[in-house]
Parts: C-alpha cells; structure tokens; sequence
C-alpha cells in the first residue's frame, strides 16, 4: 500500500534518514522505533508532503506521491498525529476533530475549477439543507469517534483544547485524524507522556483500529507496547535502518541493542541481558 | 556618465545608513526573533536629540555623536526593560504588537515636543566638494562612510572577541541552550537593543544632516527601509543586513535616476516583496531550512470569549438604531458615523488578523481601493453612488487579494511587513498613477452618498446607512464564523502546519478571508470617499492601519461584536472627553502597549 523507495533528507552535513526502504502492506502495522535523533519524525514529515525528501520515492496505492503537498495527500487518505501534540488550542474538542473531516466535506466544496473558492464561501454563507444536514452528519460521527475514549472527551467536547491535560490533547489528535476517515494512519508516539493506565488504554485503541483492518505506521518508544501491537518493527539509528522483522528478532540483534546504549557500550549491554 | 558615478556614491552613503539601521533590526531578530517596529522611531529621537545638540546646545560634532548615541542608547534600554522584557513568556503576537504601541508614542511625543513641521538640522562640517573621478564627494558623505564602517569594524570585534558577544550569538543561535548554560538572555537583549538604539540614532542624526531637514514623517519611513534591508540580507543575519542595505540604496538610487523621486519607495517596497516571495529568507540563506519548530496555539492569547446574550445585543442594536430620534446634536451623530465606518474596517481587520491570524499592517490599502474604485466609478462612469460603493467593495476584494497574495506563504511577523510594505505600495501607485488616479492633487467633487436616486446628505440619513451597512457586514461575518470556514479559518491561525496535514490549503482560506475582509474594508472606504466629497494617497494611512488593529485588540481577536465595541470606544471616547487631535494618536498608542501587556484577549476575549 505504502511503499518508500531511498528515501533521503539531508538537512546540511546531517543526514536525518538515510535511503530508507519500507513497505507496508494493507491492513499492517509496523512500528519504526530508534533512539532520539534517529530520523524517524523526519521519515513521517516526509510521507505527509510536510518535508520534501532530496532523493528517492515514496508511493501510495500504487501511484507515486513524492513531493506532493500535505493538503493533497490528506486528501488521499493520510491522516496522520504529531509528536508534540499539535491541537488547535483555540477550538473546541469538536472543531478540533470536525477538522479532521475537512477532506470530507463535500457540499461546502464544490469541486468546480477557478470559482471553486467563490462557491465554497457563496455556500458556507447561504447554508442549504444539503450543507447543514453534512455538518449535522458530521457531528454525529465526531461524538461516535470521541465515545472510543470514554469518558475522557465526550465531557469536555466544547472546551477549547488548550485547556486540555496533555494526555487528552493526544487523544484529541488521534480522534482528528481518524475523524479523516484515513486509509493509512501515522501516529507519531501516541503515548508520550502518558501514565501506565492511560498507555495501556491507548494500547486498546490501537489494537482495535488494526483489528478493524486501517493500515498503521506507528513511531513509540515504549517497546512493550511495540512488542505487542506490530506485525514488523523497523529500527532506525542516525538516518539509516539498522534492523528489520518481528518485535522478537529485531529486540535481540546486537546492533539495535548498541544502538539504543550507545556505541562502545553494547559489551556491557550484552553481559547484563546474560545475566 | 559623471552623473552614474554620483548616483553610485549616493545609494552607497544612504546604503551605508540604512545599513545603521537594518544591523540593529539584525541584531535584535537575532536574538529575540523580533521585528523591531520602533526602530525608526528611535532613528527619529536620534534626529532630534541631534538638532537639540547642534541647534541648541551648539556642541561639537564628535561630541553630537557621543551625546546622540548614548541617549538613543537610553531610550533603547527603557523600550527593553519596561517594553520588552514584561512580554517574555506571552504570546507570539505581543511583542510584535508592543513595538508597534511604542513607535507610536515616541513618535506623537517626537511631534508633540516640536512640532510636526519640519526642521532645518545643519550639517557641521564645511560645505566642499571634492572631485572623485567623474563625480563629487563631500565631507559628510566621507562621515557617513567612515561612521558605518566604524560601527560595523566595532560591532564585529564585539561580537567576535567579547564576551558579551559571545553569549549574543549563543543566544541568537539556541536562545534555550544558551540559557541553559548560563548566559543571562536579560543582559544580552539590553545590550542588543543598546547597540541597535544606538546606531539608529546616529543614523537618523546624519540622515538629517544629509538633507538638511528633519521631520516626524522620517520614522516609519526609516523602520520600513531597515526591515526591506533587513529582510533582502535575511532575517537575523549581520553582515547580510549591510549587504543588503547597500543593495536596497543602489537601487532606490538607480530608480530614481531613471524613473524620477517620487517612485523611490516604489523600488525598496518591491524590492521587498520580490525577495519575501522568491527567497523569504534572504537573499544569503540556504535554499532550503529545517522545518520551523512546533508551536501550538501560541499566536494569540487563548481566552474564553465573553458571551453576550442576544437580547442585549438586539437591545443595544435596537437603541443605536433609533438613537437619531432623540434629541441629539450632528457632532454625536457625526462622531457615531465615524465609528460605525472605522467598525466595518475593524469588522475586516478582525477577520483577517484575528480570525486567520494574518497581522495586517497596510489594511488602510483597501480603503483606498475601495474609496478610489467607488469615487472615480461615480464620477467618470455616472454609476449610481450606491451601486459604486459595492464596486467599491468587490474591488478591494478582488485586487486586494491579489496584490496580498505574495505575502500568503508567509508566517508571523513577515506577514506585517510585507502588508505594510503592499499597503505603502498601493498608496504609491496611487500617487504616481496620474492618468487614473489624478496622481497627487486626488479626486475632488466625489457626489454625495444616494440610495435608490434620494441622496443621503443629511447626518440622520448617513446615520442610519452607515450604522445599516455595518450591521449587515457584522451579521453576514457572524454567519461565515459560524460555519465550517470559521472554524477552518482559526485552525489555519492556531497551526497552519497541522491544519495542512487535515487539507486546508492555505492560500485558498487566506484568499477567503481576505476577500471577504476586503470587501467589508472596501465598502468602508467607498462611503468614506462620498462623504468626504475628496481624497488623495494621503486619506487612507498607515495610521488608520494602526488605530484599526488597536480597535481589533480591543475588543478582541477575531471578535466581531468586540470589533464594534472597540470602534465606538475609540472613536467615541477621545470625542466625549474633547482630546485634542494631536493627543489621539498618543493615546491609541498607549492603549495598545496597556492591552498587550495587561490584556492581551482584549474586552470581550479572542474567538
């Protein structure tokens, strides 16, 4: 479904990802995990049109999507979370997730060329049936995805999100992108921050999506998690993969262990995990 | 051939002191990631400083400069420590806004203190020429030279050798980290704007002495021929700044030479939208930069806006409605009509600056558009009045848009400038564009406003069309917040980074918003020009620019009930206290500096 082909993003003399190789089948999860700095927020920035890779290809669906926008690929069907939480502070809970079914929208965007714009505001202003009845449609579905958190949304769906804890504001996140309707998800370490008992429901909630059959591309540093959730692991260290395969094999190879402590110290490494 | 040689001199020397003042703008963005809008208000201090030196004081002119350095110096200290340093955890609006509040303080009490005329500033040193090849050199342009160069050689062994300078371009480069390790980022902002103060004082001191003459008007002008040379050299960047500053005079002084003076700003304005559009971060920058760090939700001040109930604003829609049956006097009504035409252009600014988070410094351009479209439509094609003011209205929308266009792939603060530099540029072309526009002697004669044949003349009637078409406007704005473009338009200014990974094209819902604020502004300077009966390029300013964001931050971003509130208020309250005209501007200014300090959401909070 996604497939990425050399892809390469030099930022000066650094080489954030280094000619990465990956595909991704339909209805697969795998995770990318690698120490801080290994590139793998670049590698998404990349996939999503947010960043433009220097060289190679990254296709979807069979067509090749390198360098396109991050609006055209949303309207694809990527959806995808940020590392650091980006909500839109100022909107409410339900806007924030109404966003995400922008691409959605079709009686407020007219797809005629040139006056498109014109007919959009021309629409938004006038409000027929047709308009407020998708935004009725809309709303509805945004409180369906906001009841897959519990009771951690639903009570504060009109309260603006930046008077959200931060760990609801990465729910708030993940509920815009699935408000997309997305055919492949990114999640950009959806339990930073989290304590155990909310990590364990955000596990849930993964595992339900995938279970539902979306396609999933998941950064996380918590590797019980990964363990558990991921068909494959991919394990990045300064730009490059260094590993690939099942959670099991990919947590034994040496070189993501020296990795993770550091070079020079993976013998010590070893000699714990013996003992 | 001779006169080349001179025109090269002449845009190196005024090269050399807009390079005085873009090296402080540098300096400062470097280490606070600001653009200084005081900067030329300083320049303008430094003038007078020196002709209270020269003319009064009659000192001597190493002396000039010391006296001239050390208390621009002061004033930068003061705009720093009390200004500033107040605003450092707020939001990424507010410091910008506060150098704004201050330019206009200084400058209204520059004016205030002596006098908006302009003053004769004599150059102390003897008045020779000497012959240069083709062309001619004098003593001052020798000063200039060696007082730029002077500056730059200090400014480097500083910022090389000192350690000081070190922890200014720690700072520039990692403020966080240089903090971390101890740098005090409080001791090298003041020694920042020091510096920076400093140079633009002697600047505006010896750009005085070049032409003899100083006068208030110097310091926008300065503030916006620094940032054009700021932003050529690239944001931040010292050595790029005196490039660019010398770039920026060569060619404001080749354009002038073959086009004549009055397109000189023409030049430097164009010059900056060309560079904001093909290399926004300077000509010197690498082609392309590190993806811009996260930052969420911090442009305006996040508030839960104040709910008013319908019933009360029916009722006091309703009393204004009927306030000219009662017994009141045409200077109420009058300054009321002020009010509710400042309300369309503060229903617009808003929108644009509040609503979708694009500052606008140049929003008066679209009055002017709209005036000059409805005015010249009435007069040259015997449209009906009412009809011309709404294609007074379309055409704001429309050209306005396209000529804000280019500043549409911008982000913060270099979205005011290059508005600030289109809004200079449609005044211009206005100015120069005779067979259309009847270049400086303006439009006179423009027909009185009518609606369907009756002309509206007396103040009742204007009245009620007035405060009618603002309703309308402000009832058509609530209804766009109100649906899906309101809340796309707040998640583009929140995080356009986000807000592109959901689909929203930036351009699309920037144009959006700027066509439908553009129409609103546009009407309103439409009505202005009939009521008026004359304009020129001067009608619409930069200072109704400025006193419409003021109303904005009021009543708080993207607000519109509170884009009324603040009209009435601004409008109205120096009327009802009788201040005196030259006290407004001061007071506009002061009141922006308390609100962004004390209450940045404004009255009614940010939507």
């Amino acid at each position: 479904m996604l497939s990425l082909r050399g892809l390469t993003r030099r930022f000066g003399g650094l080489t954030a990802v280094d000619a990465i190789d990956l595909d991704l089948a339909r209805g697969e999860l795998i995770s990318i995990i690698g120490p801080n700095g290994a590139g793998k927020t670049t590698l998404f920035n990349l996939v999503t049109g947010l960043d433009r890779p220097d060289a190679g290809h990254v296709s979807f669906e069979g067509g090749d999507i390198t360098g396109l926008s991050p609006e055209r690929l949303a309207a694809e069907g990527i959806g995808r979370t940020f590392q650091l939480g980006r909500v839109f502070g100022n909107l409410s809970v339900m806007d924030n997730v109404l966003i995400g079914a922008h691409t959605r929208l079709r009686a407020v965007k007219p797809a005629v060329p040139v006056i498109g714009p014109l007919l959009e505001l021309g629409l938004a202003l006038l409000r027929p049936a047709s308009v407020k009845l998708e935004e009725e449609k809309l709303r509805e579905q945004v409180k369906a995805i906001l009841a897959r958190f519990g009771e951690r949304l639903l009570p504060r769906i009109d309260q603006p999100a930046y008077s959200l804890s931060y760990a609801n504001r990465r729910r708030v996140e993940i509920a815009r992108a699935l408000a997309l309707k997305p055919r492949l998800l990114l999640l950009d370490e959806p339990t930073a921050g989290m304590n155990p008992t909310e990590t364990a429901e955000m596990q849930t909630l993964v595992a339900e999506l995938k279970a539902e059959g979306l396609t999933i591309l998941l950064i996380e540093h918590k590797l019980e998690m990964v363990m558990r959730l991921s068909d494959r692991v991919i394990v990045m260290d300064e730009g490059r993969k260094i590993a690939e395969g099942p959670g099991e094999v990919v947590r034994n190879d040496p070189k993501v262990i020296e990795a993770y402590l550091g070079h020079g110290l993976s013998g010590t490494a070893e000699q714990e995990s013996a003992a | 051939m001779s006169s080349w040689l001179d025109y090269t001199i002449n845009g190196l020397i005024v090269g050399n002191v807009y390079a005085l003042v873009a090296v402080g703008l540098a300096l400062i963005f470097g280490v606070s990631r600001l653009i200084n809008f005081a900067q030329g208000s300083i320049y303008l201090v430094g003038a007078y400083i020196g002709w209270v030196a020269v003319v009064q004081l009659h000192t001597p002119l190493p002396l000039t400069i010391i006296v001239v350095a050390a208390s621009a110096a002061v004033v930068g200290l003061i705009i720093e420590r009390f200004g500033l340093r107040p605003l450092q955890n707020s939001v990424r609006i507010a410091p910008l806004l506060a150098t704004i509040g201050i330019s206009f303080v200084l400058d209204q009490l520059v004016m205030l203190t002596f006098s908006p005329n302009p003053r004769a500033l004599p150059s102390q040193l003897p008045d020779v020429r000497f012959q240069v090849g083709g062309g001619t050199i004098g003593p001052l342009d020798l000063l200039i030279a060696g007082v730029g160069i002077t500056s730059a050689l200090l400014l480097f062994v500083f910022l090389r050798y000192s350690k000081l300078g070190w922890a200014v371009r720690a700072t520039a480069q990692d403020r966080d980290a240089a903090m971390q390790m101890g740098v005090d980022v409080n001791r090298v902002n003041q020694a920042v704007f020091g510096i920076a103060a400093a140079l633009g004082g002697v600047s505006g001191m010896l750009v005085g002495m070049y032409y003899n003459q100083i006068d208030t008007a110097m310091s926008l002008q300065a503030t916006l021929k620094g940032v054009v040379a700021e932003v050529v050299g690239g944001a931040g960047n010292v050595p790029g700044a005196v490039v660019g500053s010398l770039l920026l005079g060569l060619v404001e002084s080749y354009g002038v030479a073959v086009f004549g003076t009055s397109y000189r700003n023409l030049f430097a304005f164009l010059l900056l939208v060309v560079v904001l559009v093909l290399r926004p971060n300077g000509l010197f920058a690498s082609a392309r930069q590190a993806p811009p760090e996260p930052l969420t939700g911090t442009f305006i001040a996040p508030s839960r806006p104040v709910r008013i109930p319908r019933w009360a604003l029916l009722a006091a829609t309703g009393i204004f409605a009927i306030l000219p049956l009662f017994p009141v006097s045409f200077y109420v009504l009058q300054t009321f009509i002020n009010a509710w035409l400042l309300g369309m252009l503060a229903l617009s600014l808003t929108l644009v600056a509040g609503t979708i988070g694009q500052v606008s410094l140049g929003h008066a351009a679209l009055l002017a558009i709209g005036a000059y479209t409805s005015a010249l439509l009435s007069l040259n094609f015997s449209v009906p009045v009412g009809l011309a003011v709404i294609g007074g209205g379309l055409m704001s929308a429309a050209l306005g848009t396209a000529l804000i266009s280019p500043s549409f792939r911008l982000r913060g603060h270099y979205v005011s400038i290059a508005t600030l530099a289109i809004g200079e540029i449609v005044s211009l072309v206005i100015l120069n564009w005779e067979s259309v526009t009847r270049g400086p002697i303006g439009i006179s004669g423009i027909p009185p406003l009518s609606l369907f044949g009756y002309e509206l003349i007396s103040p009742t009637s204007i009245y009620w069309f007035s405060f009618a078409v603002m309703i309308v406007l402000a009832l058509l704005q609530g209804r766009l917040l109100g649906s899906h473009l309101g809340r796309s338009f707040r998640a583009i200014r929140d995080d356009d980074i986000a807000a592109r990974a959901y689909g929203l094209s930036l351009n699309r819902y920037k144009s959006l918003a700027f066509i439908f604020g553009g129409f609103a502004a546009g009407v309103s300077g439409g009505i202005a020009a009939h009521l008026y009966s004359y304009i020129n390029h001067e009608t619409f300013n930069t200072q109704q620019s400025i006193l419409a964001l003021t109303v904005v931050i009021l009543g708080g971003l993207g607000n519109v009930v509170g884009a009324i509130v603040g009209s009435v208020a601004l409008v109205g309250l120096p009327e009802l206290f009788r201040i005196a005209a030259e006290y407004r501007i001061l007071i506009y200014g002061i009141v922006l500096l308390l609100l962004v300090r004390f209450r940045p959401q404004g009255l009614l909070g940010t939507m």
